[in-house]
C-alpha cells in the first residue's frame, strides 16, 4: 500500500473490520434492493395487470428488509467513518436526493396501488418511475465517487454538480441495465407461464448489456487512475487476480445458461454472484480508500469507544438478522403463480 | 444574492421530521392495538376481533409505508445538509442510530412482510408472533431514537476532545437525564394518539350504524385506554417539565413566557410575548400557580429568561404557543377519556349522541399534540442542535443555498402530493371498513402455494366484488 499511512495494532484492525462489515452490507443491499428495484425497472415492459400483480407480489414480502440494508450502509459510514460520511453525502447531495425521493414513490406504491384499484395507473407509474431513477441515482453516486471528491482540510469543497460526467452517468444507466438483469432473474425464478417466458426473453440482452458495461468500467478506471492501472496490471497482481475476470466470465456463462436452460433458480444466482464479483472488482481498485483518492479508511475513522460498541452490536445481533431474513425468504419460497392472489 | 443555506437546511429538517414523526407516532400504537386484537382473537375465538385485526393491518401497511420512506431520507439528511453536526457528535449518536437499525428496522421490517402476507402462509402462532414483534420493534426504535434525541437536550457519558465529541460511558450516554422523561413521555403519547384514532372511527360507524360489534369494541378499547393514558401523560408532562428544568432551565422559561425572577412565579394562561421589549403583552395570568406546578411550593422560585443573555434563548413565542397548544389539547384527551369512562360506566358510551360527535370528530388530536409537543422541546433547545456543545449555526454543511432550496422544494412538492394521497387512503380504506369474513382460511390450491396477499389487496378485491353485479 505504497503512499498509504496506516497505523498499527488496534487503529489498523478495527476500521479495517468495520470497512468490511459496511461493505457487506453495501453488497447485500445491491443484492437484495437490486432485484426488487429491478422488478420496477421491468414494470413497463409487462402490460397485463395481472402480471404486474404478481411481479409485485413476488417482491412485496421483502421490499422493505431490503431497503432496511441501504440505512445500515449509510449508517454504518456515519458510525465508523464520520469524516467520509460528512465528505461524501454533501458532494453526492444531488442525486441522494434524487434516490430518496424516487424511494419515496415506489416505496408507496407497494401500497397505494391495492387500495387504489382499479385507478391504480398512476401507482405502476410510480413505482416503474421511482425504481427506475433510484437504481439510475444510486449509479451515479458510485460514479461519483469513484471519480473522486474534492477534499480540502476534510471537507467537501467542490461544487454541487461534480458529480456529473460522463462516467458517473455511464455507471447509472449501467446499473439500471443490472437491476433489471437480477430482477428479470429473479422473476424467471418467483414466477411461471407467459410472464416467466418473457422474463427470459428479457434476460438475454440484459445480461450482454451489463457485461458490456462492466467491460466498460474495467478499461475506463485504469486508462483514467494510474493508480488502477497498477493495482490492476503490475506484477504480481496481474497474477493474484486475474481470478476476478475469469470467474466474471464462468459466472456470465452461467447466467445465460441459466436464462436459455431449463433451470429455475440458475441465472439469479449467478447474476448475484456477477453483482459480487464486480463489486469486490471495484473494492480492489479502490482500497484502502473510502474517498478517492483523498480519504483512507483510517482517515475517515470515527472513535474506536464508538467502533468498537456498534461493532460488538454487530456481531451480537447480525445472526438473528439473518436468521429471520432467511426465515422470511423461506416462509414466501416458491413460485408466485398466475392469477393468484387477485380473485 | 445568496439565500441562507442555514435557515433552508433548519426549514427542511423540520419539514421532513414533522411530516415523518406523524406515521411513526400511529403505528408504534397501532401495531400494539393490532396485536392486541390478535391475542384476544386466538383467547376468545370472536370473529369480531379477527375482523378487526385484519382491517387495522390494511391501515397499519399504508401508514407504516409511509413512515419508512419519510425516515430514510431523515438518516441521510445528518449528513447532506447538517455533516458538521455528523462529524461534531456522529462518534456518539451514531452508535444509537445503529442500534436502532440492528436491533429494530430489521425486526419490524422483516416481520412486517409476515404480519401482512403470511395469514395463511404460517401458523396462526406464528402471526401473532409476528405481529407481537413488529410491535416491539416500533417500541425498540423509539427507544433507541429517544435516546439520541435526548443526548442532544441533555448530553452526557462524552467528553470534548478538539472539538469533536467522544463516547466515554455508553450507559451514561443511552440513560442521559431527560431520556428515562422523554421516552416515557412520547411512547405514552404515540399509544394515547391511537387510542383516539381507534376511538373515533369506532364512534363515526355507531353513527352511521355500520359495523356494530366492532365499533362496540373499538370504542371501549379506545375510551378505556384514554381514560388511563391520557391522565397518566399529565404526570409524565409533570415529571418530563421538572426534569427539563432541571436541565435545561432557559426552555421552561420560555414555556411558561417567564421573563423575570422576581418572586413565586405566575402560570401564564394567555399573553403574548414581546422578545424586544422581553415582557408579555395582554397577559392573564394566575399567581403562584407557577411556582407550584414547577417547584412543587407555592413560593418556589426558578429563572426567567432575563437570566440568560439574549443570545442564549430560544425563540420566545414559537415554544410559547407550541406549549399551550400541547396542553390544551392534553387536558382535551382527559376530559374525552373521563367521560368515556364515565359513559361507559353508566352503560351509555355507544348510545350518547354528544359524545359520539365528540369523539368521532377528535381523531386528530394526538397527532396535533405531539407535533406541538415537539415543536416546544426543539425550538426550545435553539440555539443549540446539541446543548451546550453545537450551536445550530455551525452544524450545517458547506453545501450550496440552491441546492438545500432545491431539494427542500422538492421535499415539499413530493410530501404533499404523495402524503396527501396516503392520508386519502386511509380514509378510503376506513370507508370500506371492517368487512370480510376471513376467518376460515380458504381451500389452499394444491402444492404450497406462494400468497402473497398485499394487505389492502384485499380490500381493492372486496371493493370490487361488491361494485360487480
Amino acid at each position: 500500500m505504497s503512499g498509504v499511512d496506516t497505523p498499527d495494532g488496534l487503529a489498523f484492525w478495527l476500521p479495517l473490520v468495520l470497512a468490511c462489515v459496511i461493505a457487506v452490507g453495501v453488497a447485500l443491499y445491491v443484492i437484495l434492493d437490486g432485484f426488487d428495484l429491478g422488478v420496477g425497472i421491468l414494470f413497463p415492459f409487462f402490460r397485463e395487470e395481472g402480471e404486474r400483480d404478481q411481479m409485485m407480489n413476488s417482491v412485496a414480502p421483502f421490499w422493505d428488509g431490503n431497503e432496511t440494508w441501504l440505512v445500515l450502509g449509510g449508517n454504518g459510514l456515519f458510525v465508523a467513518f464520520p469524516l467520509a460520511y460528512s465528505i461524501i453525502m454533501p458532494a453526492l447531495y444531488i442525486p441522494l436526493i434524487l434516490m430518496l425521493l424516487a424511494l419515496v414513490f415506489r416505496g408507496v406504491a407497494f401500497e397505494f396501488r391495492w387500495v387504489a384499484k382499479p385507478r391504480h395507473r398512476k401507482w405502476d407509474i410510480a413505482f416503474a418511475t421511482g425504481s427506475m431513477v433510484a437504481g439510475f441515482a444510486q449509479g451515479v453516486m458510485l460514479g461519483g465517487l469513484l471519480d473522486g471528491i474534492t477534499v480540502e482540510n476534510g471537507r467537501f469543497a467542490g461544487a454541487t454538480f461534480d458529480f456529473l460526467t460522463p462516467f458517473s452517468v455511464m455507471c447509472g444507466l449501467g446499473l439500471v441495465v443490472g437491476y433489471a438483469l437480477i430482477g428479470a432473474c429473479w422473476l424467471i425464478m418467483k414466477t411461471a407461464g407467459p410472464l416467466e417466458q418473457q422474463a427470459r426473453r428479457y434476460a438475454r440482452p440484459l445480461l450482454l448489456g451489463l457485461l458490456a458495461f462492466i467491460a466498460l468500467v474495467s478499461l475506463w478506471t485504469p486508462l483514467e487512475y494510474e493508480r488502477i492501472a497498477e493495482r490492476w496490471f503490475s506484477f504480481p497482481n496481474l497474477l493474484y487476480l486475474s481470478p476476478v475476470p475469469i470467474v466474471t466470465a464462468l459466472l456470465a456463462y452461467s447466467c445465460w445458461r441459466g436464462i436459455t436452460g431449463p433451470y429455475t433458480s440458475r441465472a439469479f444466482y449467478s447474476a448475484v454472484g456477477l453483482f459480487i464479483v464486480s463489486f469486490i472488482g471495484l473494492m480492489i481498485s479502490v482500497l484502502p480508500y473510502l474517498v478517492p483518492f483523498s480519504v483512507t479508511l483510517w482517515d475517515a475513522a470515527g472513535a474506536p469507544a464508538a467502533q468498537i460498541f456498534i461493532l460488538v452490536g454487530i456481531v451480537i445481533l447480525m445472526p438473528f438478522i439473518l436468521g429471520y431474513t432467511v426465515f422470511v425468504y423461506y416462509t414466501f419460497r416458491g413460485k408466485v403463480r398466475p392469477g393468484e392472489g387477485y380473485h | 444574492m445568496e439565500p441562507d443555506a442555514l435557515l433552508l437546511a433548519r426549514i427542511q429538517f423540520a419539514f421532513t421530521v414533522s411530516f415523518h414523526i406523524v406515521f411513526p407516532a400511529f403505528t408504534i400504537g397501532l401495531s400494539a392495538f393490532i396485536a392486541t386484537l390478535l391475542v384476544l382473537w386466538r383467547r376468545t375465538g370472536q370473529d369480531h376481533f379477527h375482523r378487526l385485526a385484519r382491517f387495522w393491518t390494511k391501515i397499519f401497511a399504508v401508514s407504516f409505508a409511509m413512515g419508512v420512506v419519510s425516515g430514510i431520507p431523515m438518516s441521510y439528511q445528518f449528513g447532506s445538509n447538517w455533516s458538521r453536526f455528523s462529524e461534531v457528535v456522529g462518534n456518539v449518536i451514531g452508535p444509537l442510530i445503529g442500534y436502532e437499525v440492528l436491533t429494530a428496522f430489521f425486526l419490524e421490517a422483516t416481520f412486517l412482510g409476515v404480519m401482512l402476507f403470511g395469514w395463511r402462509r404460517v401458523p396462526p402462532w406464528l402471526h401473532v408472533t409476528s405481529a407481537i414483534l413488529v410491535a416491539l420493534g416500533t417500541a425498540i426504535s423509539g427507544f433507541w431514537i429517544l435516546s439520541a434525541n435526548s443526548w442532544m437536550h441533555t448530553p452526557a457519558g462524552h467528553e470534548v476532545r478538539g472539538g469533536i465529541a467522544w463516547p466515554v460511558d455508553w450507559l451514561a450516554v443511552i440513560f442521559n437525564p431527560s431520556f428515562p422523561y422523554r421516552f416515557v413521555h412520547m411512547m405514552n403519547a404515540a399509544y394515547l394518539t391511537t387510542s383516539v384514532v381507534v376511538l373515533a372511527l369506532g364512534a363515526r360507524y355507531l353513527r352511521r350504524g355500520e359495523y356494530p360489534s366492532e365499533a362496540r369494541t373499538m370504542m371501549r378499547m379506545g375510551a378505556g385506554m384514554l381514560a388511563i393514558l391520557a391522565p397518566l401523560q399529565l404526570l409524565f408532562g409533570d415529571l418530563h417539565g421538572l426534569n427539563t428544568l432541571e436541565h435545561q432551565p432557559v426552555k421552561v422559561a420560555a414555556m411558561e413566557g417567564h421573563w423575570e425572577d422576581t418572586g413565586p412565579a405566575p402560570v401564564v394562561i394567555f399573553g403574548i410575548p414581546d422578545e424586544e421589549r422581553e415582557t408579555n403583552r395582554a397577559e392573564i395570568a394566575i399567581p403562584k400557580l407557577g411556582s407550584l406546578i414547577l417547584t412543587h411550593e407555592w413560593d418556589g422560585r426558578y429563572p426567567g429568561l432575563k437570566d440568560f443573555p439574549p443570545e442564549e434563548r430560544p425563540p420566545v413565542t414559537i415554544v410559547f404557543y407550541a406549549f399551550r397548544v400541547m396542553v390544551i389539547l392534553g387536558v382535551a384527551l382527559i376530559f374525552l377519556g373521563l367521560a368515556g369512562a364515565y359513559l361507559w360506566w353508566r352503560g351509555r358510551l355507544f348510545d350518547t349522541p354528544w359524545y359520539l360527535r365528540l369523539a368521532d370528530r377528535s381523531w386528530w388530536i394526538g397527532f396535533v399534540a405531539i407535533l406541538a409537543g415537539w415543536i416546544t422541546t426543539e425550538s426550545g433547545r435553539q440555539p443549540y442542535i446539541v446543548q451546550g456543545l453545537l450551536r445550530t449555526a455551525d452544524a450545517v454543511s458547506p453545501v450550496s443555498a440552491y441546492a438545500v432550496a432545491t431539494s427542500l422544494a422538492a421535499f415539499v412538492v413530493v410530501y404533499c402530493v404523495v402524503f396527501t394521497i396516503g392520508i386519502h387512503y386511509i380514509r378510503v380504506l376506513m370507508r370500506r371498513g371492517p368487512t370480510g369474513a376471513a376467518l376460515e382460511p380458504p381451500p389452499a390450491p394444491e402444492g404450497l402455494p406462494n400468497r402473497p396477499l398485499s394487505a389492502a389487496q384485499d380490500s381493492a378485491h372486496e371493493s370490487v366484488r361488491e361494485a360487480a353485479p
